[in-house]
């Protein structure tokens, strides 16, 4: 065969590969294979794993967010790898490594900038969401130079974007209106924050404190006041619990006019009111809380454990303040995720390799769906919501 | 063979007191490798797993540091084994490394002390 013959024949092949009929992704998602460095791509509404995409790198703190078409997820690997995956063509369109230690990122209010937050070199680093060619750098540098890890990044309206400084006890806010020099003004936070979150309106970012008992607001309507400090000494002086895994903060924690915050050393959820930032309850748990994550009508939050009560999840009722049901869906939770409106919940098992969908109103199981080492899981109307 | 019968083995064939003290020092400097031999493959694997996932949290899964620093041989080069088993089973105070005494004996802890300060093996 002549070499035109063999080029048309490849042509043809790759072009019959990529064919795949017309479909929205609004009801796709991604669920990471942390130890095989792969991501399974998900059906929401067949409830089916549509297939993997690998070749990600380590995964083992994975993150991910979506451009705004929904179309494509950007994965944050712990190696420093950045990964932009096709969700229909179920491929890698890009991967960039972009640092030595990595633990996640955030995408612009106006889709057009991705930012990774990294542990080392510690900053974050700004990337063209379509090429991920390099846009801003901005190192953590705090004290005599040294670079702070940095945790907690969101974007925020006004195409900015909000993190912590764990090592600086610091928050910074950086202005991309002019994207290849950021505008950083710098707060002080307190003694190492951990994560962060922003409010769904985008009006609030909080870091959470590991230092210290208590948390770090900062009104981005009025960063002129500076940062507040909110629920100071929750744990009034007592010995703090043995701590196995940090908690991670989002808006997600937000129901309305009350936010349910994991309490550091603690086997306890904080409930806080948003208006005053006052504590208004406290609701015991079965352990050491990771995730809080209210279902998106705000009527239950479900909460995940820490090693070693990590093979549950309590759902509470948040009109009452009572837990509703403690569930068991296998040996090391790691991460659930709501369907867009909250019919289901995505909840992964690492060391049992599932996932598991229930139906949040009768609490049921509805599907299980086989999948090695699963971590994290992130469907695409993230896509749509600040802080995510 | 349990440590306490090793000692009674050893006491009868040295017979003398001076002669035992020689015999437990003998003793405890090989403790890691006895730990090796009296630890079942299935624990061992676990162990494995639990430093890669749950050590991993904040140490990160490749070991290479998160919020917690590495425990690469490099990074733990100047740390005293004795030391290391300390903090695994008791934790830093004011600290955030949490004691695993709960979790783990004192053999396994010295265990996990020489894979790390080797090189720590993969679950697969």
């Amino acid at each position: 065969m002549h070499a035109s013959g063999l080029f048309l024949l490849a042509s043809l092949l790759i072009a019959g590969c990529s064919i795949v009929p017309p479909r929205g992704t609004g009801d796709l998602g991604v669920v990471i294979e942390r130890d095989a460095g792969r991501v399974q791509v998900v059906d929401t509404t067949a409830r089916a794993s549509l297939g993997r995409v690998s070749g990600l790198g380590d995964l083992s703190h994975a993150s991910v967010v979506f451009a705004r078409d929904g179309r494509y997820a950007y994965v944050f690997g712990r190696d420093g790898g950045l990964t932009k995956v096709d969700l229909l063509l179920r491929r890698i369109d890009r991967r960039v490594m972009q640092a030595g230690n990595s633990i996640g990122g955030a995408i612009s209010q106006d889709g057009r900038f991705v930012a990774a937050q990294n542990y080392a070199p510690g900053g974050i680093k700004v990337f063209d969401a379509v090429t991920l060619a390099p846009v801003a750098d901005i190192p953590a540098a705090y004290g005599d130079g040294r670079l702070s890890k940095v945790v907690g990044l969101a974007d925020a309206p006004g195409n900015r974007f909000v993190f912590s400084l764990f090592d600086a006890g610091e928050i910074w806010v950086a202005d991309l209106a002019d994207p290849a020099r950021p505008a950083i003004t710098k707060f002080p936070a307190g003694k190492q924050p951990y994560d962060g979150l922003i409010t769904p309106d985008g009006r609030y970012y909080i870091a959470g404190l590991f230092g210290e008992d208590g948390l770090a607001l900062l009104d981005l309507w009025h960063p002129e006041q500076g940062v507040r400090r909110i629920l100071d000494g929750y744990g009034h002086g007592e010995q703090k619990l043995p701590l196995y895994k940090m908690p991670h903060l989002r808006g997600w924690a937000v129901a309305g006019t009350r936010a349910y915050l994991p309490a550091i050393g603690r086997h306890e959820l904080l409930v806080v009111d948003t208006q005053s930032w006052q504590e208004t309850a406290r609701i015991p748990v079965a352990g050491q809380p990771v995730f809080a994550i209210v279902r998106p009508d705000g009527r239950q939050v479900w909460v995940s454990f820490a090693f070693p009560d990590n093979q549950h999840v309590q759902v509470i009722d948040t009109e009452s303040g009572r837990l509703v049901r403690t569930l068991e869906p296998g040996r090391a939770v790691l991460h659930l995720e709501f369907t867009p409106r909250g019919e289901t919940a995505w909840v992964s098992s690492r060391d049992d390799g599932k996932v598991t969908v229930y139906n949040t109103a009768r609490l049921e199981k509805l599907a299980e769906l086989p999948a090695a080492a699963p971590s994290g899981i992130f469907f695409t109307h993230r896509a749509g919501r600040t802080g995510f | 063979m349990s440590i306490e019968t090793a000692i009674k083995a050893k006491s009868r064939v040295w017979g003398q007191a001076p002669a035992l003290l020689f015999g437990l020092g003998a003793l405890v400097s090989c403790a890691a490798g006895w730990a090796e031999e009296a630890m079942s493959p299935e624990r061992r694997m676990e162990l494995i797993r639990l430093v890669r996932n749950d050590c991993g949290s904040c140490h990160g899964g490749r070991l290479k540091g998160g919020l917690g620093p590495a425990l690469s041989p490099g990074s733990l080069r100047d740390k005293t084994p004795e030391g290391l088993r300390e903090t695994i089973l008791h934790g830093r105070a004011g600290g955030a490394m949490p004691p695993w005494s709960d979790f783990l004996t004192a053999e396994e802890a010295d265990w996990i002390v020489e894979q790390l300060m080797k090189g720590f093996p993969s679950a697969r």
